[in-house]
């Protein structure tokens, strides 16, 4: 037994070459190849190789006189938290990564956030909104997006235009990031006057939504807010739509931010989704590339338009690259310095981050749009419908 | 000692503990867990054994029921996931220190587990099997509907919860310590449930209840303690894991699919052997985390893992040990 | 009372888990593969072909049955015999590799089958159409199966390999043909209740081992091994899902359904709904 585990010991240190060339930046990351997450973080991992691809073909990210040419560590976790710490610390010891990219999820970003502060590593969240790992005093994480809490107010002010004292029901998938968005949302409905006749969360493998569709249609409520990530909130607008739910408004988390979501035809049709961004935005980028350009860049290269988490995944690399090209340095430390220090604007919209030791890291600059899935040309498209500023259409209210 | 036969049992069942080889060799393994990583302070070999621990003391665990008593526990997983969340819970909201924590999330799950097993084992095979799945989707569903644990969000604990024990670098490698300690108590039980009376009572449950229960074997009340005996280590196991993840949620905590590995594992070594489950724990963590972290095998582990599991049944059934022992009896003079 | 439509579904599907288990007193867990196999395969036929959706079933149960008894062969026929823990592992491997497989070549994500049927509206509730179409189906897939088990010779002869195979055996029926064939059934089975929830809901690669928990808690009902139990028990299912979301959070039928499961199979070993088996 001893021998053999010798062996393999020998075997392994034997078998993994360390090497982190000078010129070379080395950024770690876990993906959810496998098990449910797997659509959402592939998304955020075309963003970031995008934007990996983009930097090395303009000669790398510029420290001084030197230029890194940018280079990505992978390994699946499943979509599961059990190996994300021994992937992570394989990431930082083993591959020598400098800086790293989170996982998909919050619960995994929480997870894998122990082993990168342990060793005082910068992490870029592109795909965990929770609020609540920002408030465990971690120094070396920073958020991209919006947090939970932002995910629906402007869903439930659209709403308080077309009818200020609507019937709301809650209806969301029984998960951290859910949860923290309905905790926000259920305050911001009460305080706008709107009446909540329905609260009800649901196991997030949930496939047959039957008896939460008969609740609500015996709630008699007029607008639907909630959902969780994409295999629910996919089911759930299918459901809405067989069962005829009699809602004149439906708000998703996540799900029909894909394009995906189109697949599901005429019950695709009307439902709003919370977005961290959309094609149509139209911010003016103080670095990197405007709107228009990302999307054209990534179109041409993997033949389908992104979605908000493949703006995320490329605003991360976009960012960190500034800030590192900011401190002049590659050092985790400068480089967060660099990070709490910044207030700008990326074809993604503004970045700013809480720099308290309660919040450090929170993304408090950010903001959200709400589309809506609307027909042109007998064609599904998303149309971005709320802020009134950013808006490419208008919302279609009551759905049928 | 060209054959194996019965006057001589091996290791000498007789001789006391400290005269016995396996024991020395138990010790061994345990004091290479702890000395290799830590030797030029290697953490990353140090993460890939933390696995390797935990699959060890699950496997052993659960070959008390599996192994020696004949009784399939498809929802072990749920007292690894149980004494997680009673420690993380006892840590983070009650302000409990690691140790307290431990033995009281130890304590509570051995004693359900009693609870539990007193209804569930008056099943038999099939149903027994998927009564422990009942079990443990019943518990996952109902903690993530339990607020005082977070519900469906579960519980964070702070970084700044490892300060006692040193900051975050050292507690990491005061945790690894302790599972390997749990780890080594778990193969030390299960040399000593083997080579007692007891283990020999279920040994007979697992070769025929009735028959065990004619010769004098008090056949439920045996099954209850090895069920609740099997709860405990594994409860400890799961609370310093989760401490160590500084997180914890219902689908990490009770994933069903980490209790089919174990018995993947129990089956791979050899059932009812004790070095069987710690080297087939070992080489399954080594071959998944080389399945996983091999970009051409990444996306085919699960296939890989079955066929191997399939060929297993149908062709070795014996696992590792069997084929050892089929093939140089001697073996299994030393090796439990 | 859609929970009556999409409970008969659920029985359908533990149909075939039970029938496997009375013939063979095995627990199939490649039952839940067989599951998305049935789902995947009215996606493809429908997506690929572009055939009519429930032109798919019966393609799909004679596929699945064809499926069923080469995997008694590959997986199944050598373990008869062995302790069941054997058998619960050779068929848990074959699982691990479907389903590995099918997440290496469709990945994870939602997959969804358009099927576009006007659905009966009764005050301001709604029955969709897929749902009614399924339980009906359901029904005549029950009805042949208990035309076979109980007026044809060779579904004598699975009752009485059921009953006792030694016995069967001395009376010169050849029992290991009628266990590969009781085992093609049960796959057949499960893939059609696949596909009747495919046309339902959306599903993933992943979907087998939910619907192959609740096979078991429809089994646990309507008692291991009893065909009729079992339509009996997904139907029950399917209420007190229904009824139990009607006074409680939702996310609570869960803990019920496996509660009632764990007590049940205490209680009742034999299930709730157990007749008396001929």
């Amino acid at each position: 037994m001893r021998k053999l585990y010798l062996l393999a010991a020998g075997a392994m240190l034997i078998a993994t070459p360390a090497f982190a060339a000078d010129d070379t930046l080395t950024i770690g990351m876990t993906l959810s190849q496998t098990g449910s997450l797997n659509i959402d973080s592939l998304a955020q991992q075309r963003g970031a190789e995008l934007w990996r691809d983009e930097v090395n073909d303009a000669g790398g990210i510029k420290v001084g006189d030197k230029h890194y040419k940018v280079r990505f560590v992978t390994y699946d976790d499943q979509s599961q938290g059990a190996r994300v710490q021994q992937l992570y610390t394989r990431l930082i010891v083993q591959d020598k990564a400098q800086f790293l990219f989170g996982p998909y999820s919050s619960g995994l970003c929480a997870t894998a956030a122990v082993i990168t502060e342990q060793y005082g590593r910068l992490m870029l969240i592109t795909g965990g909104a929770e609020p609540k790992t920002y408030t465990l005093g971690n120094k070396y994480l920073v958020q991209v997006l919006s947090s939970a809490d932002h995910y629906l107010t402007g869903a439930i002010n659209a709403l308080k235009t077309k009818s200020p004292h609507a019937k709301v029901a809650f209806v969301y998938s029984d998960d951290p990031f859910s949860k923290a968005v309905v905790l926000a949302a259920r305050e911001q409905a009460k305080a706008g006057g709107l009446t909540i006749v329905l609260d009800e969360a649901y196991a997030p493998s949930t496939t047959d939504f039957g008896p939460i569709i008969n609740k609500i249609i015996a709630s008699s409520a007029e607008a639907l807010l909630g959902g969780g990530h994409y295999t629910d909130g996919a089911t759930l607008a299918r459901q809405i739509y067989d069962q005829k739910a009699n809602l004149k408004y439906v708000s998703l988390l996540v799900a029909p931010d894909s394009p995906e979501f189109a697949s599901l035809g005429p019950a695709a049709f009307g439902i709003t989704v919370p977005s961290q961004w959309e094609i149509q935005a139209t911010y003016k980028p103080q670095f990197g590339p405007t709107g228009a350009e990302f999307v054209k860049a990534f179109e041409a290269k993997f033949k389908a338009p992104p979605d908000y988490h493949s703006a995320t995944g490329y605003a991360g690399g976009a960012l960190l690259q500034h800030a590192i090209e900011q401190a002049g340095s590659i050092d985790a430390d400068k480089v967060v310095a660099a990070l709490n220090a910044m207030d700008v604007t990326t074809f993604f919209g503004h970045f700013k981050i809480a720099t308290d030791a309660a919040h450090h890291g929170l993304q408090i600059g950010h903001e959200m749009v709400l589309a809506q899935w609307q027909k042109k040309n007998g064609q599904l498209q998303r149309e971005v419908v709320w802020p009134k500023a950013a808006q490419t259409a208008d919302l279609l209210y009551p759905l049928h | 000692m060209k054959t194996d036969n019965t006057g001589s049992m091996p290791g000498d069942r007789r001789a006391p503990m400290l005269r016995r080889p396996f024991f020395w060799i138990i010790a061994l393994v345990i004091v290479a867990f702890a000395i290799v990583p830590a030797v030029g302070n290697n953490v990353e070999l140090r993460e890939s054994l933390l696995l390797a621990t935990v699959y060890i003391t699950l496997a052993s665990n659960l070959n008390l029921m599996l192994g020696y008593a004949g009784y399939i526990n498809f929802g072990s997983i749920v007292f690894f996931g149980l004494g997680g969340y009673i420690s993380v819970y006892l840590i983070s909201a009650e302000g409990w220190p690691l140790a307290a924590a431990e033995f009281a999330a130890g304590a509570a799950v051995s004693l359900l587990a009693l609870f539990f097993g007193l209804g569930i084992l008056r099943l038999r095979g099939a149903f027994f099997a998927l009564a422990t799945i009942g079990i443990n989707e019943g518990v996952e569903a109902f903690v993530s509907n339990f607020e005082p644990w977070g519900g469906s969000a579960g519980l964070y604990l702070s970084t700044t919860i490892f300060a006692p024990l040193g900051g975050p670098m050292r507690a990491l490698w005061i945790i690894y310590f302790l599972l390997v300690a749990v780890m080594g108590a778990s193969l030390y039980l299960s040399y000593a449930v083997k080579t007692s009376k007891f283990g020999l009572g279920l040994m007979a449950i697992g070769q025929n209840e009735d028959a065990a229960g004619v010769l004098g074997v008090p056949a439920p009340l045996y099954k209850a303690i090895a069920y609740s005996l099997s709860a405990f280590l594994p409860a400890l196991a799961g609370g310093l894991y989760f401490f160590k993840g500084a997180f914890i949620q219902p689908p990490d905590a009770f994933d069903l699919s980490l209790s089919t590995e174990a018995m993947v594992i129990v089956m791979l070594g050899g059932r009812g052997t004790i070095t069987g489950a710690a080297i087939g724990a070992y080489l399954y963590e080594e071959l998944r985390g080389f399945l996983l972290t091999s970009q051409s095998f990444s996306n085919f582990q699960l296939v890989i893992s079955g066929v191997l599991l399939l060929v297993i049944v149908l062709f070795v059934p014996g696992g590792l040990m069997g084929w050892i022992y089929g093939r140089w009896p001697r073996v299994k003079q030393v090796l439990e | 009372m859609d929970g009556v439509l999409i409970g008969s579904v659920y029985g359908l599907a533990a149909m075939g888990l039970t029938l496997i288990w009375g013939v063979m007193n095995v627990v199939n867990l490649t039952h839940g593969a067989a599951i998305v196999a049935g789902m995947f395969a009215l996606y493809l036929l429908t997506s690929g072909i572009d055939m009519p959706p429930y032109a798919a079933l019966p393609l799909i149960l004679v596929g699945g049955f064809l499926i069923g008894v080469a995997l008694y062969w590959i997986a199944v026929h050598r373990m008869i015999g062995r302790p069941p823990l054997m058998i619960l592992l050779s068929t848990f491997s074959v699982n691990l590799v479907v389903i590995g497989l099918g997440t290496a070549v469709w990945g994870t994500g939602l997959f969804n089958v358009a099927v576009a049927l006007p659905g009966v509206t009764w005050r301001r509730y709604t029955f969709s159409g897929t749902h009614i179409l399924a339980a009906v189906l359901t029904a005549i897939i029950a009805g042949s199966l208990y035309l076979f088990l109980y007026h044809t010779r060779l579904g004598k002869a699975v009752r009485a390999v059921a009953n006792n195979r030694e016995a069967a055996e001395l009376v010169g029926i050849p029992t290991t043909r009628v266990l590969s064939l009781s085992f093609g059934l049960g796959v057949a089975l499960a893939g059609a209740a696949g596909m009747l929830i495919a046309t339902m809901f959306p599903f993933t690669v992943l979907s087998g081992d939910a619907y192959q928990l609740k096979s078991f808690v429809v089994t646990a009902l309507g008692g291991l091994g009893n065909p009729a139990g079992a339509l009996v028990g997904g139907v029950a299912l399917g209420l007190v899902e229904g009824f139990a979301a009607q006074f409680m959070p939702v996310s609570w039928t869960l803990v019920i359904e496996f509660v009632l499961f764990v007590v049940v199979l205490i209680i009742f070993p034999r299930g709730v709904f157990a007749f008396k088996r001929s």
